[in-house]
């Protein structure tokens, strides 16, 4: 469950919690699609390295870089998978070298998705995030679908830890047996958190429809979000990456790896 | 034999739930853990089978270290039944639902088949056999995990909150079975707030505070002290509250079981005739 760990929201305050969720999930968008555009390794290195002002600023470094590990095994996996299946598929003019720096960028890649989107989260409370979906005309039926399911995500984890412990108590042995035993072994673990899911979002239901939920059409909040300057900048910032983003994607000849390290031994 | 030698644990959330608990459970024995919402009793015993590690101690299960031996392989040793039922069933029949565990452990399909057999009988669910556990009312569903966990024959057995939701019969049926289970030479540790509960069981209770075990002994000695039921946030039996508004009469109100209760009254007024 570390992997939540990296999503889940602290009530710190920081110039970065205090900025505009709206523009900060520009920022992540820009962020995505610029990683998106790259397969190399040092436009990647560049992406990731421009994520720590952020982290540091805000003071997440902690619970950052537990996401970071949570993330750990599928970068593995990722780069495990790129290697072996580039080699097996490999054309006639592919060196070692390359492959490996693909492999990696791949999974520099996959990471700085991961960095981005745990800083955006880790930063930006339940409550600003509907809030800017709401007033982004998004309906609020759909807004409150939403925090309820980011809401419930910690609960959902608790809840797993002790069906994993109640089924363990019973003699369940989650790490034995090949792979596809080792997936079934979850199926105990599974149903339950599923049922218990179903009937908890009916009593959800039911408590909010007793609360008298939707009995006005036109909801008025408490809190409005306004851009200030803070937030200006870092509009300017998202626009002015996408730009270099594009620019040197399409202009700039981005130099391989191998360029700068000793040739490899294949 | 339970061995829990001063252990503490924390949760990773930083919440210090045990501070150095000693505790030691004999074979046979019949042991209500008892305290407020926090105290630490659910967290004291899931150390019993393993399930959490003590950061500090050690607890010692028939002489094996808890840290040593996997869940599984306590499990088969000491059965723990949990709160919600709705937190271990999964399959599509009763029947399968309590041969899981069974099947865990590798026994042979007879032996399972005929195990499963008489675990319904003994929770009278044996009409449910092919029902799927789903379907069942929340006292059935409690009654199948339970099954589930006696089916194996776990010398010790931990019951997790067993009174809540159950209709007083229902209670009045877990009572008698949980002596009976005792009478058999069963280990039986019972997790709970329920006062009225453990007065008529009357077994050995551990109160908890804080992390901490305030007193240890006989339910009639400790439901009676008004000083450590007011520290530990629980409320006298009803029939201890009544004769305590009794003092006056020259009662003393170390008195848990209805019988005996009555028996006294009856006597004073046999008395008070005379």
């Amino acid at each position: 469950m570390s992997v939540f760990e990296g999503f889940r929201f602290r009530h710190v305050t920081s110039p970065i919690h205090r900025l505009d969720p709206r523009v900060k999930f520009l920022y992540v968008l820009a962020m995505f699609v610029v990683t998106i555009f790259f397969t190399e390794f040092l436009p990647l290195l560049v992406l990731f390295f421009l994520q720590l002002p952020f982290v540091f600023v805000a003071g997440v470094k902690r619970e950052w870089l537990r996401s970071l590990r949570g993330a750990i095994f599928l970068v593995t996996l990722i780069f495990v998978f790129n290697f072996v299946f580039g080699y097996l598929y490999r054309s006639t003019y592919t060196t070692g070298a390359a492959l490996l720096e693909y492999s990696l960028a791949m999974s520099l890649r996959f990471l700085v998705l991961v960095e981005s989107f745990s800083v955006f989260f880790l930063t930006t409370s339940p409550d600003h995030l509907s809030l800017a979906l709401e007033q982004s005309r998004v309906p609020y039926e759909f807004t409150f679908a939403f925090t309820t399911a980011v809401r419930f995500v910690p609960v959902l984890a608790e809840e797993a830890q002790t069906i994993m412990d109640a089924q363990k108590a019973r003699g369940l042995e989650l790490e034995r047996g090949n792979f596809l035993k080792r997936v079934r072994n979850y199926i105990p673990i599974l149903i339950p958190l599923i049922v218990s899911a179903i009937r908890r979002s009916l009593e959800l239901a039911e408590a909010m429809e007793s609360r008298a939920w939707g009995a006005t059409p036109k909801r008025t909040n408490l809190y409005v979000l306004k851009m200030k300057r803070g937030d200006f900048v870092l509009l300017a910032l998202s626009i002015v990456l996408l730009a270099i983003g594009v620019y040197v994607r399409y202009f700039v000849s981005i130099p391989p790896l191998s360029l700068f390290l000793p040739p490899l031994p294949f | 034999m339970i061995e829990v030698k001063d252990i503490y644990f924390t949760y990773p959330t930083g919440v210090e739930a045990l501070k150095g608990v000693p505790l030691t459970i004999g074979d046979g024995e019949f042991v209500a853990i008892m305290g407020q919402n926090g105290a630490g009793k659910t967290t004291l015993v899931k150390h019993f089978n393993g399930l959490l590690k003590p950061a500090k101690g050690e607890v010692l299960v028939d002489s094996v270290s808890t840290r040593d031996v996997s869940v599984a392989k306590l499990a088969r040793k000491v059965g723990f039944v949990f709160q919600n039922p709705d937190h271990q069933l999964f399959s599509e029949t009763v029947e399968e639902e309590i041969a899981f565990a069974l099947r865990n452990f590798g026994f042979e399909e007879a032996t399972i088949e005929k195990r499963v057999t008489w675990a319904l009988n003994l929770l009278d669910l044996t009409e449910y056999r092919k029902t799927s556990p789903f379907m069942l009312s929340g006292g059935e569903r409690k009654r199948v995990a339970l099954a589930s966990v006696l089916a194996w024959d776990p010398k010790v057995v931990i019951l997790d909150e067993p009174t809540i939701g159950q209709d007083h019969r229902q209670k009045e049926n877990l009572r008698q079975f949980i002596v009976q289970l005792n009478g058999q030479g069963k280990t039986v540790v019972v997790v709970t707030h329920d006062v009225e509960f453990v007065a008529e069981c009357n077994p050995r209770v551990v109160l908890m505070s804080e992390g901490k075990i305030v007193a240890d002994g006989e339910a009639k000695k400790i439901l009676t002290d008004t000083a450590l039921t007011l520290a530990a946030s629980i409320v006298p039996p009803q029939i201890t509250q009544i004769f305590l508004g009794l003092t006056d009469f020259g009662f003393s109100y170390d008195v848990i079981d209805v019988s005996e209760a009555k028996k006294i009254l009856l006597d004073y007024f046999e008395e008070a005739k005379r």
